[in-house]
């Protein structure tokens, strides 16, 4: 068991930090600079040292003011918790080896009381096996519900995020028909629905779709009147970026929405209620534009690059020249004019919004759903 | 709401006037055979043919670019067709037993086809229709009388009823049963029986009044309609099939089911004749088939003719379909390779008493093609059809446009056509009725068919006729199973019955390996690759004479020492050793096989640069055939694709297998559909609901699993990702900067060697660095700091950011202008580097701006990869000194990986490239090299353009995820203004899965309008749809039939004619007979309406 309390020096807000190393049952602690972290690199380094395991390949994680155990692997998140420490920096060091990747995640330190004994004692997880998800530093977002402020409350609307080909899409549709409520009554119309969701897929870890839910759009087109090959072809066009829009079969765990005056107004409430996605979401959805594909492109000999989209002659040239100061930073090169930091500044800000736990979380919620 | 980038068109109102003024659908002509014809008419006054078919389409031709076609709402057989001579009626019989009557008629100086009115005949009066077959009444024989007020019709029963022509109206009481014809039938003949259906009915050549009628049981009479008795009757025993007057009127013969003819007397004296005057079975005395129709032509020049269809010797000829010609002694058996629909013989309409018909030809319609044989030259030679192309004589495999052909080539085809058949009459084509009055074409159009056979035809698309010029056959190459006989005249002269093969529908291919998959030709050097399933790749020259020479072979091994494949298809064709006789035509010079031997599926030329690119499934290459060496082959294969090693044929066996399985389950189906049939017998109520209940009872019925869709992005090893879909030539920008010739210093000498160039060199290259700032810290300051010069970063460098050469230093990006890099040289340095590079430049020959295009070759695939090579071609007169090289340029991939169907670059001005010696020749522009260049690359969901050389995504289309379709074929496309005379666009028109054409801007990609064209379900359609350059189109409608449209409002490719009708009856009072029953519009797909403004308003609708 761990008794990290608060160190006598530590002074809150001051230029220093606390930082406190957990590995297995040795403790350690040592101060650090705020302002100059230095680089995780360093830092990794400056681990090793302390612990005396230079040669282990390890884990690290702190707990965030929230009480979440996250990881710290890159400059980013190391320079983040440096940030966020108050002052006190918990630092939790794993083997990689025997690493519980589980731990890790939304509410982990609070809400799971024993899952910091299953990090400080890695033998002790023998109740239930644990589900080894990918590295942190792969988190990304796999599915989101989006667009719940707008479409009825018996719609959903999913958007599937598919990188690369190691995770299959896992889903087929079929044809069928649906009941509908017209003018003149009641009336089977022709449908499309989910037919089946492979073990293992995307579709099914996700939890949002599920066999028998008609499909209605198709990255916002309608599919009533199109043809199951048709609706194929659309959903594979789109497949990198799939948005379907379904009626669920399932109608029980709908999104229940607590202001319904603000739904059509398109602005997402201020509720506590899981579903208040939309403010998050619509950060994906501004770089959705043309994210989704890019072409790549081998110059003769060359590394395989992203084809860039043209830039207008009306831009100035400076925009010309961002863009290729970026490319530059892709090759590895570390620009040593301060505009090229500038640039890359915000680059790596960018990234650090994804990465950033808070809000994160939900996004984070949807992968645990598994 | 999420904002997806549908590019929906706002309004702007002149755009709107110009998209009307350029694009129209329409589907203007079907060109070929008609599929499954069933009827043929003719009428000698008017030499105006007609063609029923299965679906109820009616055709009707005569002059070269005369033609009519109508279609009847009920799609049923045209069973029987009738001309009224002269009047421009025809009378239609389905095989529902209704009659149809199409009129030809004047509107706005053209001529129309349309149906009037139609009629069936009641069931027989007085007979319980319960105990009364339907089909007693059905129609056997129609006569259309020469005084064209009443038809004839003989039926199953027997009887024959009298209709008023044209107005259709039945005249009950002059109906003809058989009662009263048995009257005045001997008790000894008549022996109780009926005498059967009515065979034929035919009116006598001078008397009007008499017909001639024959019965199934064989009994023929003359019948005279005024006084209505019995004017003579001919007592046949024999089973008849059908009979036909001597001109004169004193003689008749008739056919019979047993394989002979008699031919008898018809004495005025006498009542009854009980035997012919002369009876013979032709080719007998084998029990024969039976003589199906006969004609009986008297000829001034010696015996008459006599002509007829089957009669062959059932047990080793039966098979046959013949048509047989007997002059006198002389007897031609024509050996059709299809059944026999119907003949007619033409001749001279008036032929005064005593006289003779002297037919000028025989026109025989069979199943697959029309055969006209020349009846006054001796031999009787087939008189070349100028339309109605058997275009399927071997099935279509592929087919290729080339528009505005040089006046010389086109000469230079049609001469080596023309040799090729010399066996053909000379004689004009004998139904050359009405006038054609479409302007005379105003360019030349080209259609090449390729066949399974190894044969490429080519036909004169430029009018309404699609003439055959010539045929290029491949087969003579290879070594094949059986040698391919061309030459008609092989029947010996001992052979009995004297066969004569007539007809070139010969649907059986020796060598499916032969087949042609892809062709091009270059129309201004004659210059043309032919590529088939074997993986054979043909370059061929035009030649005019004969020549005899061994066709050199080339092998290009596409896989490239792939390890762990082996090719489990076909084997390649070998090639015939030795010289191989060529006759004047397009003869090949050199054959490049593909290894594996896969079939071909893209193959392009560029006869500048002596250049032919191919690809199969497997990889591409590149073969200057000039030199006849291979410059480069790739393989595009991915590991893990075995489909692609399997060939089509062992993919053959697994569609069998499929088949067969199939075939079970519909025997199966068809098993339990009898016992169901059991059960409805009325005898069995009590079974039958003892069954219903049993069903419902029993378990239900197996479900079977629904139709699903997988739900999956293409992935690299996709089966088939490798298959080249298209390669493309253009001189265009590819490389960046590297270009050959004198450009400043590109070549970097190595940089440690002491070389004089180097000190020069350097500032130069530190400039570049600094402007690109793309290299690594190594580089900014490479000499005297201790740092090692990485020359490779450099050159890339220098070669990404050559047009920075043209830079003055003030457009130098302000950030690198105002503060110099930490590490890298000082500003005055960069300006000192640029003072260097001034007068570095100036001692340097001037270098236009346009110098960094070159040759360039591109190949798109399956995968959506796109492999970009630039070629260094020699000029022309080093052709032969130096080799062509190519080297990878750029690569490529579409993240949405969807095949590639066409590439194509644009320039300056978002023009086309012209093709090859297309400006040298000056017809057309040269491009604009100045702008730059964009490629435009089409895949199976969406557009793209690129901006080159440095490849940035400029515009796009998504079409599959916005519409749910995928591009089948596209084509860049020139429209011209209907209004403006010189405003023209040049557009993308793509087809889709679904048969819908979209037309899109180039290379804005806006789409303009779109138009539904082909079924969705008519997959050989729309996989055989070509593309003109000029906004047409073609596309089969059956195996024999090509469909033409227009998508241009002014490229308009239909039959504009006319005829002149003299009808004999006052026809005011049939033109009121219209207004009171107006027709309604004709409901099918393939007439088309001829006033160009009808085809607006629903092209408009389809508008976005």
């Amino acid at each position: 068991a761990a008794a990290l309390g608060p160190l006598p020096q530590g002074s809150r807000g001051g230029g220093s930090v606390v930082v406190s190393l957990t590995f297995g049952a040795e403790f350690r602690r040592f101060s650090l600079e705020r302002s100059k972290p230095g680089k995780f690199e360093e830092f990794y380094g400056l681990l090793q040292h302390v612990h005396k395991i230079p040669n282990v390949d390890v884990l690290v994680g702190y707990t965030d003011i929230h009480g979440d155990l996250l990881p710290i692997n890159n400059d980013d998140n190391y320079h983040k918790a440096v940030s966020t420490a108050n002052p006190l920096l918990r630092i939790f060091i794993q083997r990689k080896e025997d690493a519980d990747y589980s731990a890790f995640g939304t509410d982990t330190m609070t809400r799971k009381k024993n899952v910091l004994a299953n990090v400080l004692r890695p033998d002790n997880h023998k109740k239930k096996p644990h589900i080894v998800i990918s590295m942190p530093q792969d988190f990304r977002p796999v599915s989101s519900i989006i667009d719940v402020d707008i479409l009825p409350e018996t719609h959903r609307r999913v958007r599937l995020y598919k990188y690369g080909t190691d995770k299959p899409l896992g889903f087929y549709i079929r044809d069928g028909s649906s009941v509908r409520v017209t003018p003149h009554g009641l009336e089977k119309v022709p449908g499309i629905f989910i037919s089946r969701l492979v073990p293992g897929g995307l579709a099914q870890s996700t939890g949002l779709l599920a066999v028998n839910d008609e499909v209605l759009e198709v990255n916002g087109i309608e599919v009533s009147g199109k043809s199951l090959d048709q609706v194929t072809d659309m959903m594979i066009a789109n497949s990198r970026n799939l948005i379907i829009t379904v009626r669920p079969a399932n109608q029980r765990n709908n999104v229940v929405r607590n202001s319904r005056t603000s739904g059509s107004s398109g602005q997402s409430t201020e509720s506590s209620l899981p579903s208040s996605t939309p403010n998050i979401l619509t950060n994906f959805l501004q770089g959705e534009e043309e994210s989704d594909e890019e072409d790549i492109i081998i110059e003769d000999s060359g590394e395989p690059q992203q084809i860039p989209k043209a830039v207008r002659s009306s831009e100035s040239l400076e925009s010309l020249t961002q863009i290729e100061l970026h490319e530059s930073t892709q090759n590895g090169f570390l620009p040593s004019s301060e505009i090229n930091l500038n640039h890359s500044a915000g680059s790596i800000s960018m990234e650090y919004e994804e990465h950033d736990p808070d809000h994160k979380s939900l996004e984070d919620g949807t992968i645990i759903t598994l | 709401m999420m904002k997806f980038r549908f590019r929906r068109q706002g309004t702007d109102p002149h755009r709107d006037r110009l998209r009307h003024d350029l694009f129209a659908f329409s589907k203007t002509v079907e060109h070929g055979f008609p599929n499954q014809p069933s009827s043929l008419a003719f009428d000698p006054k008017l030499r105006i043919m007609a063609i029923g078919t299965k679906s109820g389409a009616v055709k009707v031709y005569g002059a070269p670019g005369v033609e009519f076609t109508g279609l009847h709402k009920e799609t049923a057989t045209v069973t029987q067709l009738h001309f009224l001579p002269g009047q421009g009626w025809l009378l239609s019989l389905l095989d529902d037993n209704t009659l149809h009557l199409w009129e030809i008629y004047q509107k706005e100086g053209c001529s129309h086809l349309e149906e009037t009115r139609s009629f069936g005949l009641p069931g027989r009066p007085g007979f319980d229709s319960a105990n009364c077959s339907p089909s007693i009444t059905r129609v056997t024989v129609i006569l259309l009388k020469s005084t064209c007020d009443v038809a004839c019709l003989g039926t199953e029963g027997g009887g024959v009823y009298f209709l008023t022509l044209p107005g259709l109206a039945l005249l009950e009481e002059k109906t003809l049963f058989q009662d009263e014809i048995l009257q005045s039938v001997p008790d000894d003949y008549r022996c109780g029986k009926a005498l059967g259906p009515v065979e034929s009915i035919q009116e006598h050549p001078r008397d009007p009044s008499k017909l001639l009628i024959g019965y199934s049981r064989g009994l023929v009479i003359i019948w005279d309609q005024t006084t209505r008795t019995v004017d003579h009757l001919f007592l046949g025993n024999q089973q008849l099939e059908s009979l036909a007057w001597e001109h004169s009127g004193k003689t008749i013969v008739s056919s019979h089911s047993d394989g002979g003819y008699m031919v008898w007397a018809v004495n005025s004296s006498c009542q009854k004749t009980q035997q012919p005057v002369m009876s013979t079975i032709p080719y007998g005395p084998f029990p024969c088939k039976a003589i199906n129709k006969i004609l009986w032509r008297t000829c001034e020049s010696g015996n008459p003719f006599i002509i007829f269809n089957g009669g062959m010797p059932r047990a080793s000829y039966g098979d046959r379909h013949c048509v047989s010609v007997l002059q006198g002694q002389t007897l031609a058996t024509l050996d059709f390779t299809s059944r026999v629909i119907d003949f007619f013989t033409v001749q001279g309409t008036e032929v005064a008493e005593g006289g003779f018909e002297n037919p000028r030809a025989l026109v025989v319609l069979v199943e697959e093609e029309l055969v006209v044989i020349d009846l006054q030259t001796p031999g009787w030679p087939t008189i070349p059809a100028p339309y109605l192309a058997p275009l399927h004589s071997s099935a279509i495999t592929c087919s290729y446009h080339i528009s505005n052909v040089p006046l010389k080539l086109w000469e230079r085809i049609i001469s080596a056509g023309e040799q090729q058949s010399p066996r053909l009459s000379s004689a004009s084509w004998p139904i050359n009725g009405g006038k054609n009055l479409a302007q005379e074409p105003t360019q030349r159009g080209l259609l090449l068919t390729g066949h399974e056979d190894g044969t490429v035809r080519f036909w004169d698309a430029s009018a309404v006729s699609l003439k055959p010029l010539y045929k290029l056959g491949t087969a003579n190459i290879f070594q094949t199973d059986c040698e391919h006989n061309d030459s008609l005249n092989q029947a010996s002269e001992e052979e009995w019955p004297p066969f004569r093969k007539v007809g070139c529908f010969d649907p059986y291919s020796d060598d499916p390996r032969l087949g042609i998959q892809k062709i091009a030709l270059c129309k201004y050097t004659a210059k043309m690759v032919v590529a088939g399933t074997a993986g054979q790749v043909l370059v061929m020259e035009l030649s005019d004479e004969k020549s005899e020479h061994a066709v050199s072979v080339a092998t290009v091994d596409l896989l490239q020492d792939r390890e762990g494949f082996t090719w489990k298809g076909h084997d390649r064709l070998a090639p015939k050793n030795g010289p191989v006789a060529f006759a004047p035509g397009f003869q090949p010079s050199v054959l490049v096989q593909c290894v594996p031997p896969a079939a071909v599926t893209a193959v392009t030329l560029h006869s500048e640069w002596n250049l032919v690119a191919f690809g199969t499934s497997h990889g591409f290459g590149l073969f200057d055939y000039y030199r006849r060496n291979p410059v480069l082959a790739r393989c595009t294969l991915h590991p893990n694709d075995s489909l692609a090693m399997e060939g089509p044929l062992s993919r053959v066996k697994s569609l069998k297998k499929s088949l067969r399985q199939s075939f079970r389950r519909i025997r199966k189906s068809r098993v339990s559909g009898k016992k169901r049939v059991n059960a409805n017998s009325p005898s069995s109520k009590v079974q039958e609901a003892n069954a219903q209940l049993a069903e419902q009872a029993g378990p239900p019925e197996v479900e079977m699993t629904p139709v699903q869709r997988r739900i999956e992005p293409r992935s690299p090893d996709d089966s088939l990702s490798g298959v080249v879909r298209c390669l493309y030539f253009a001189d265009t920008f590819l490389r960046d900067g590297k270009a050959r010739g004198p450009c400043v210093g590109w070549e970097l000498p190595d940089p440690v060697c002491g070389c004089p160039w180097q000190s020069s060199l350097l500032p130069l290259c530190l400039l570049l660095l600094g402007l690109s700032g793309r290299v690594g810290p190594t580089c900014w300051w490479p000499y005297g700091a201790g740092g090692v010069f990485s020359l490779t970063h450099a050159a890339l460098a220098l070669k990404h950011e050559g047009c920075c050469l043209h830079l003055p230093v003030s457009a130098l990006p302000r950030q690198l202008r105002e503060k110099p890099p930490r590490d890298g040289p000082s500003r005055s340095d960069w300006c000192r580097a640029a003072g260097r590079l001034v007068s570095h430049a100036a001692t340097v020959p001037p270098t236009p701006a346009a110098a960094h295009h070159g040759p360039t070759m591109w190949a798109g695939t399956n995968s959506g990869s796109v492999f970009a090579y630039a070629l260094e071609v020699p000029s022309q007169e080093k052709f032969s000194e130096r080799a062509v090289e190519a080297v990878l340029g750029k690569e490529i991939q579409l993240m949405h990986r969807a095949p590639v169907v066409a590439i194509a670059v644009l320039d300056g001005r978002g023009n086309p490239l012209p093709e090859p010696y297309e400006v040298s020749r000056d017809l057309a522009k040269a491009p604009d090299m100045q702008g730059s260049h964009s490629m435009l690359i089409s895949s199976e969901e969406q557009f793209k353009v690129f901006t080159l050389p440095k490849v940035s995504a400029k515009t796009k289309f998504k079409l599959t995820a916005h519409e749910g379709c995928r591009v089948r074929k596209v084509a860049l496309v020139s429209f011209a203004s209907a209004t403006s005379e010189d405003y023209a666009e040049n557009c993308l028109a793509c087809l889709t899965n679904l048969g819908d054409i979209h037309i899109f801007t180039v290379p804005g990609l806006r789409p303009q309008v779109h138009y539904g064209c082909i079924r969705k379900e008519d997959i050989s359609g729309i996989a055989s749809c070509v593309f003109t350059k000029h906004g047409q189109g073609f596309y089969l409608i059956s195996p024999s039939e090509f469909e033409r449209f227009s998508l241009s409002t002014r490229n308009v490719t239909e039959p504009l004619c006319s005829l002149e009708v003299s009808r004999l009856q006052d026809t005011s009072c049939l033109s009121n007979n219209f207004m009171v029953t107006p027709k309604l519009p004709q409901a099918n797909g393939t007439h088309v309406p001829h006033s160009p403004e009808a085809n607006h308003s629903p092209a408009d609708s389809d508008r976005e």
